[in-house]
């Protein structure tokens, strides 16, 4: 079957679009350090203004695979109806992402409002354990301090 | 509507690709898509055992070392960047690779291929250090030794998701490596230049990149929120 391979176009040009994107990748990447950063030395930062950053550091995570996706695996180059047989059948994480964050939140609820138990021991705070293979720790006091 | 068809109507008779793709590359594609679905899927999973969850560990404390660290040394996201660069990195000498096959130079293609096996390779190095180390701080799944950050039990979700999704992503990175080992054969004995075109490269660039851009995912949903 006939196919041409891709426009060969200028070498030099081509090139240079690969070290943009590599530059536009690294520059992405250290803002999402210095914001991951910026929330680790600001533990008492505000809830609301946490959640910000978190937002933002996820667009900055979709830009960067829009990058990767239309530069370095080229599919902005394909012809527009290969886009789109790749495109539109991953909308359903649009759904998928929603209903399932929501369903963990709405499990959160019933717990926090109708297990007694859950509710309690959601509250105990717990001392690190160390170097614990095969045994889950636990929350209770240990019967006998033997060891 | 008439069912006779028109003269005008152009059904495809074949004799030439629609998406102007050899099939190969296509199919490569909407395997590539698919996956993405199973990625999707562990990590939606994660998202929703968190957002049940009350609380959950703070990345920073659980990933808060890398190798040579000296004793006590609190140092976050520091490791897990210089793995992000390395596959950033990795992905780039592969699109220089596949450029090279589009110009036929058979030395690029070689170069270009043995720089991204180094940088898989170097990525690999690094997660089997992070897990052994994650290991002997007592971290498997079924076993949780980090607490939450507001000081209560977590649990072993944390770490059966951490295990699972990094393991996951790991099997990609290897099979991946071992995928451009084989391009890389290919091209030392002549393969690609008898048959006048490296098209197979590309198939390759695409499974290399797609595990750069999950990286990207797991990169963010784990250490960074």
């Amino acid at each position: 079957m006939e196919y041409t391979t891709q426009s060969h176009g200028d070498y030099a040009a081509i090139k240079k679009e690969i070290w943009k994107v590599t530059l536009i990748l690294s520059v992405l990447t250290v803002i999402e350090l210095m914001l991951g950063f910026w929330m680790y030395l600001k533990p008492e930062m505000n809830h609301s203004f946490k959640l910000a950053l978190k937002g933002t550091i996820i667009i900055l995570m979709l830009a960067k695979s829009f990058y990767i996706v239309a530069y370095f695996m080229h599919l902005k180059h394909e012809i527009k109806n290969m886009i789109m047989t790749i495109i539109v059948p991953l909308t359903l994480f649009i759904w998928f992402i929603i209903a399932f964050l929501y369903d963990g939140k709405s499990y959160n609820n019933l717990k926090n409002n109708y297990d007694r138990h859950y509710q309690e021991q959601t509250k105990v705070k717990a001392t690190k354990a160390e170097h614990q293979h095969n045994a889950a720790p636990t929350t209770e006091a240990a019967p006998a301090a033997t060891h | 509507m008439s069912t006779a068809i028109s003269a005008q109507t152009k059904w495809w008779g074949g004799g030439k690709s629609p998406f102007n793709v050899e099939y190969g590359k296509l199919m490569m594609w909407y395997f590539l898509m698919s996956d993405s679905f199973t990625f999707g899927a562990f990590l939606i999973a994660y998202g929703t055992a968190r957002f049940s969850a009350n609380s959950w560990p703070d990345p920073n404390e659980v990933f808060n070392t890398f190798p040579f660290a000296p004793e006590g040394m609190h140092a976050p996201l520091v490791f897990v960047s210089i793995m992000t660069f390395i596959l950033i990195l990795s992905s780039v000498t592969m699109v220089l690779a596949v450029q090279a096959g589009h110009h036929n130079n058979k030395q690029g293609v070689i170069k270009n291929l043995i720089y991204t096996i180094i940088g898989g390779f170097a990525f690999l190095g690094c997660q089997a250090w992070e897990w052994t180390h994650l290991f002997h701080e007592g971290a498997w799944w079924g076993s949780n030794p980090f607490l939450n950050a507001d000081g209560t039990q977590g649990t072993v979700n944390f770490t059966n998701f951490f295990f699972t999704i990094t393991g996951f992503h790991g099997f990609h990175v290897f099979t991946g490596v071992i995928i451009n080992i084989i391009m890389l054969i290919m091209a030392l004995n002549n393969t690609f230049e008898k048959r006048g075109h490296y098209l197979m490269i590309e198939k390759a660039g695409l499974y290399w990149h797609f595990v750069d851009l999950v990286w990207v995912f797991v990169f963010t949903c784990f250490y960074l929120i």
